[in-house]
C-alpha cells in the first residue's frame, strides 16, 4: 500500500495569491494513498525541506508529490531533499502549479480548480514510480571551440591552461575574428591588433590547443562527456604542414582582381592568399573560385615559385572524427546587409559606408595604410556624417528588433579618432539614445562631446543624396532644434545592426540547442546560468548569445570556459535514469525506434527466445545503449507495438495522469 | 471630450502611436517639413498627448503631400501620414462643417476631372 505525502507550497505570493493552497491541500488529503497533506510558505526553503525529510520519516511514506514550481526549477532540490530522508529521488513528483496554474490564471476559484487537478495527476503518476538508480558515464577530457574569434580564444587559452586539450574550429583560413579587423578598442583606445595577436600567437604556440582553420562541423552525435563530433577541413589548396607562410605564391599570383573580404571589399587580394599579416595559422590558402590553375587548369604560378612544394592542386576536402566532453560555441557575429535601407543611398555612393568599413579605413593596414581617404576620389574628407541605429530597434520587417549595444560606443570612438587626426574635419554624430552602460563609457562619449567638439545632434538622417560635385546631400532632422537640417557632407558611415553569424542556425541544429526568434543562441537561464545553453555540455561564449563588446565577450568566454573545465575536471558524470528500454516479449524488430532515435542509442540484436511449446526461436529485437539514451521518448511514440517504455515516464503514468485528470 | 477625440483618431488612423522612438526619421524624409507648423513627428507625439485640438487648426494638416516617405522610412512602423490623415478628417468631418455640399458638385463637374475624384472628395469632406 502506497504512503503519498502532499506538500503544497505558497511560493510567498506567486503561487498563493490566484491558488487557494489550503484548499488544495485538503483536497488532496482526500486522495487514495495519501497519509499527508501540508502547505507551507517556501518547500524549497530549508524549513520546507526539512517538512518533507521529517515527514518522510515520521509517516514512513513510500512516495512524495510536491505542488510548486516548474521541475525545471526545483525537481532536484526535493529529489536530494527525499535521497537525504532514506528515500529514493525518483518517487517524487512535482505538480507544477505556478508557471503552469497561478501565472497564467486571474479567477481563484479556477485556479484552485485546476491546481487540485493537476496534483491528482501528480498523485496518480506516484502511484505507479518505481524506484530509479542513476548510472555512470565517463567525461572525455578535451574540449571543442567553435569559432575563433577573440571569444573562442579567450576559452579556448582558458580551458588550455586548466591543463585540458582544446580544438578550436574556425571556418575562416585564420583565428581572430572580427576584432583582427578593428583599428582601435573603446574606451582606452588601445589597437585591437596589439592585444589580439599576441593572445592569437599563443593558441598557436600552446601544445594544448589545435587549431582547426579553414574548417567546419558536419556532424554531431552523443551526449555530454561524450561527444562525437566530425569536422570537415576544407580543401585550401596548400599543405599546412610544408608552408611557411612567405607570401612568394601571392607575389607572383597572376589573379589579383579578388575582392579582399578581410578589407570589406575596399580592396583587392590573390586567388593565393593569407588574410593578413598576423594570421595564425600563417598558412596560405587557395580561392577555387578565382583561381586560373583549379578553374580551367592554366597557369600554376604558385606551385612553381614555392621552394617547399606545399601548393597541392589535388587537395580534397577531409573529414576528421573526435570525441569531446565539452562544446563551446563561439560563433560570433556580422554587420547586416543594408541596401534595403535605399534612403541611406549605400549601394549608390563609395562615399557611403558601414562603421566596420570604417575601421578598414583608417586602419594602419587597411587599404589607404592608415590615412582616412574617401574611395571615390581618394581625397580627404571635410565632414564626415554619422548615423546610429541603421537596422537596430526597427520593427519595419527591414532591420532587427533589439538594440546592437556596442555602436553608440564605436560611433564614439570613430568620431573622437578623426577629430582627434584630423581637426579640421566636421563630424556630426545623429543619435535616437546614446546608450553608454558600462565602466568609463558614459565618460568616454562626453569626453567626443566635450573635448574633440564631435556634433552630437538628436534625430535621424532621412534621407543621403549624392550630388554631381561628389559631395553627399544628407537631411536630418534636429528634433532639439525642431529643425530639418541639410549637410554638405564628404562621407556618411551607418552603424549597421549586428546578427549573428549566418552558420549557427545550422550548428544549433546540430547541437540540439535552442535559439531565439533573432537567431541568437538562449541561455539556460537569463540571469543565473548565463553561459550554459539548455542542452548540458554546450556552453555559449560571445556574441552568438546577444550583442557584446570586446569586454564583455572575453568575461563571458572566460566564464564558459571556467563551466567547461567544470565539467572536465570530473571523471564521470551521473546520468539520466529516466531512459528507453524495450519489452523484448513485445519487441517486432520492425526498426521504427532506430529510424526516430536522434542519438544514436537503439540497436538492434538477435537473441534466442524459448517458446511455450519449449523450443527455442531467434528473434530480431531493440536494444537500448543506457549510457547514450537521453530519454526524449521519440521512440516510446513511434514503436507500434508498444515494446518501447521509458522509466519515469512509462505509458501507463502518462495515461494514469491522463485519467485522473479527466475523471 | 479630448479623449474621446484621441481615441477617434486612434481608431480612425488604426496607429498605435506609442510605437514611436522618437528618432525623428519622418520628418527628416518629410519633403513639406519647411511648410509646416507641426512636423510629422509632432503629430505622432501630441496625439499621444492627446493635444489633437491644435493640429486640427494647424494648416499643417493641408500640408501633408500623402507621399508616405515617412511610413516608407518610419523604423517602428508607426505610419505617421496615416496619423495626419485621420486628424484631417477629424477636421474636415466636424458636424456643421461640411466643406462640400451636394449642389455645388455640378459646377465642379468638368470634362479633365475623372468622376472619382469628386465622389472621392464628396465622401472626405462631408460629414
Amino acid at each position: 500500500m502506497q504512503r503519498i505525502g502532499v506538500f503544497v507550497c505558497h511560493c510567498g505570493t506567486n503561487i498563493a495569491a490566484t491558488v487557494d493552497v489550503k484548499a488544495v491541500a485538503e483536497a488532496l488529503g482526500y486522495e487514495a494513498g495519501v497519509v499527508i497533506s501540508q502547505d507551507y510558505q517556501y518547500m524549497c526553503s530549508e524549513s520546507g525541506q526539512n517538512l518533507i525529510k521529517d515527514a518522510i520519516k515520521e509517516h514512513s511514506l513510500t512516495s512524495v508529490v510536491v505542488c510548486s514550481c516548474s521541475p525545471r526549477m526545483h525537481e532536484n532540490t526535493f529529489r536530494k531533499a527525499a535521497a537525504a530522508a532514506g528515500l529514493n529521488p525518483y518517487l517524487v513528483e512535482i505538480a507544477n502549479i505556478r508557471e503552469q496554474c497561478s501565472w497564467i490564471h486571474k479567477d481563484i476559484a479556477s485556479a484552485t480548480e485546476k491546481a487540485v487537478i493537476l496534483g491528482r495527476a501528480a498523485i496518480a503518476k506516484v502511484h505507479l514510480n518505481a524506484p530509479l538508480t542513476a548510472g555512470e558515464s565517463p567525461v572525455v577530457k578535451r574540449a571543442l571551440v567553435i569559432g575563433g574569434g577573440i571569444a573562442g580564444i579567450q576559452t579556448a587559452l582558458d580551458i588550455a591552461e586548466a591543463g585540458f586539450d582544446v580544438d578550436i574550429v574556425e571556418k575562416e583560413p585564420t583565428i581572430g575574428g572580427k576584432m583582427a579587423q578593428i583599428d582601435k578598442t573603446f574606451p582606452t583606445l588601445d589597437c585591437a591588433a596589439c592585444i589580439l595577436t599576441p593572445k592569437m600567437v599563443e593558441c598557436a604556440q600552446n601544445e594544448r590547443i589545435h587549431i582547426h582553420s579553414y574548417s567546419e562541423i558536419t556532424d554531431v552525435k552523443g551526449f555530454v562527456g561524450n561527444f562525437t563530433v566530425t569536422v570537415k577541413k576544407k580543401a585550401r589548396f596548400v599543405d599546412e604542414t610544408k608552408c611557411t607562410g612567405c607570401g612568394l605564391c601571392m607575389e607572383k599570383c597572376p589573379m589579383k582582381k579578388v575582392p579582399n573580404e578581410f578589407n570589406m571589399g575596399l580592396d583587392n587580394r590573390t586567388a593565393v592568399y593569407i588574410p593578413f599579416a598576423q594570421a595564425v595559422p600563417k598558412v596560405a590558402a587557395i580561392d577555387p573560385n578565382y583561381c586560373l590553375m583549379l578553374k580551367n587548369g592554366k597557369c600554376g604560378v604558385c606551385s612553381k615559385v614555392c621552394s617547399v612544394g606545399a601548393i597541392d592542386y589535388k587537395q580534397t576536402d577531409k573529414y576528421i572524427e573526435e570525441k569531446y566532453g565539452a562544446i563551446v560555441v563561439a560563433t560570433g557575429f556580422n554587420p547586416i546587409k543594408i541596401d534595403k535601407y535605399e534612403e541611406f543611398a549605400y549601394s549608390q555612393s563609395p562615399d557611403v559606408v558601414t562603421s566596420l568599413e570604417l575601421e578598414r579605413l583608417m586602419n594602419a593596414a587597411g587599404p589607404n595604410g592608415g590615412t582616412l581617404l574617401r574611395p571615390s576620389d581618394k581625397k580627404h574628407p571635410h565632414t564626415i556624417v554619422f548615423v546610429q541605429c541603421v537596422g537596430s530597434r526597427c520593427d519595419d520587417g527591414k532591420g532587427k528588433p533589439y538594440c546592437s549595444k556596442i555602436c553608440c560606443m564605436y560611433t564614439a570612438k570613430h568620431a573622437m579618432l578623426i577629430r582627434e587626426k584630423y581637426p579640421d574635419t566636421e563630424v556630426y554624430v545623429f543619435y535616437i539614445d546614446v546608450r553608454t552602460p558600462g565602466k568609463n563609457f558614459d565618460e568616454f562619449y562626453r569626453r567626443a562631446v566635450e573635448q574633440y567638439g564631435v556634433h552630437y545632434i538628436k534625430g535621424m538622417v532621412g534621407k543621403v543624396t549624392p550630388v554631381s560635385d561628389g559631395s553627399l546631400d544628407v537631411q536630418a532632422s534636429d528634433l532639439l532644434a525642431n529643425e530639418q537640417l541639410h549637410i554638405k557632407a564628404d562621407m556618411v558611415v551607418l552603424a549597421a545592426a549586428i546578427e549573428p553569424d549566418k552558420s549557427a542556425r545550422p550548428l544549433a541544429t546540430m547541437l540540439t540547442t535552442q535559439m531565439d526568434t533573432n537567431d541568437f543562441f538562449t541561455e539556460a537561464h537569463p540571469k543565473l546560468r548565463p553561459v550554459e545553453s539548455a542542452t548540458a555540455g554546450i556552453f555559449l561564449s560571445g556574441a552568438c548569445q546577444g550583442p557584446k563588446d570586446i569586454p564583455e565577450t572575453v568575461a563571458q568566454a572566460s566564464a564558459a570556459a571556467a563551466k567547461a573545465i567544470g565539467l572536465l575536471c570530473r571523471n564521470s558524470i551521473t546520468c539520466n535514469p529516466c531512459i528507453a528500454h524495450s519489452d523484448e516479449l513485445m519487441c517486432n524488430g520492425c526498426s521504427s525506434c532506430e529510424k526516430v532515435c536522434p542519438y544514436g542509442a537503439i540497436t538492434y540484436i538477435d537473441k534466442e527466445f524459448r517458446m511455450p511449446d519449449r523450443t527455442t526461436r531467434i528473434r530480431r529485437v531493440a536494444s537500448v545503449n543506457p549510457a547514450v539514451c537521453q530519454g526524449c521518448g521519440a521512440c516510446t511514440v513511434a514503436c507500434p507495438s508498444g515494446a518501447m517504455d521509458l522509466n519515469g515516464f512509462s505509458n501507463s503514468q502518462i495515461m494514469a495522469e491522463v485519467d485522473a485528470i479527466c475523471k | 471630450m479630448s479623449n474621446s477625440l484621441k481615441d477617434w483618431v486612434d481608431i480612425t488612423s488604426g496607429v498605435n502611436v506609442l510605437k514611436c522612438m522618437r528618432c525623428g526619421k519622418c520628418s527628416a524624409a518629410c519633403p513639406s517639413y519647411d511648410e509646416m507648423e507641426y512636423h510629422p513627428h509632432q503629430f505622432v507625439y501630441m496625439v499621444e498627448r492627446g493635444d489633437i485640438e491644435p493640429l486640427m487648426a494647424s494648416q499643417s494638416l493641408y500640408k501633408c503631400l500623402t507621399c508616405f516617405a515617412c511610413i516608407e522610412r518610419c523604423p517602428r512602423d508607426v505610419q505617421p501620414a496615416k496619423v495626419v490623415e485621420a486628424v484631417r478628417l477629424a477636421a474636415v468631418r466636424r458636424q456643421g462643417c461640411n466643406h462640400l455640399i451636394p449642389d455645388q458638385i455640378p459646377e465642379m463637374l468638368d470634362d479633365d476631372l475623372p468622376q472619382q475624384a469628386i465622389v472621392t472628395a464628396f465622401r472626405k469632406y462631408t460629414k
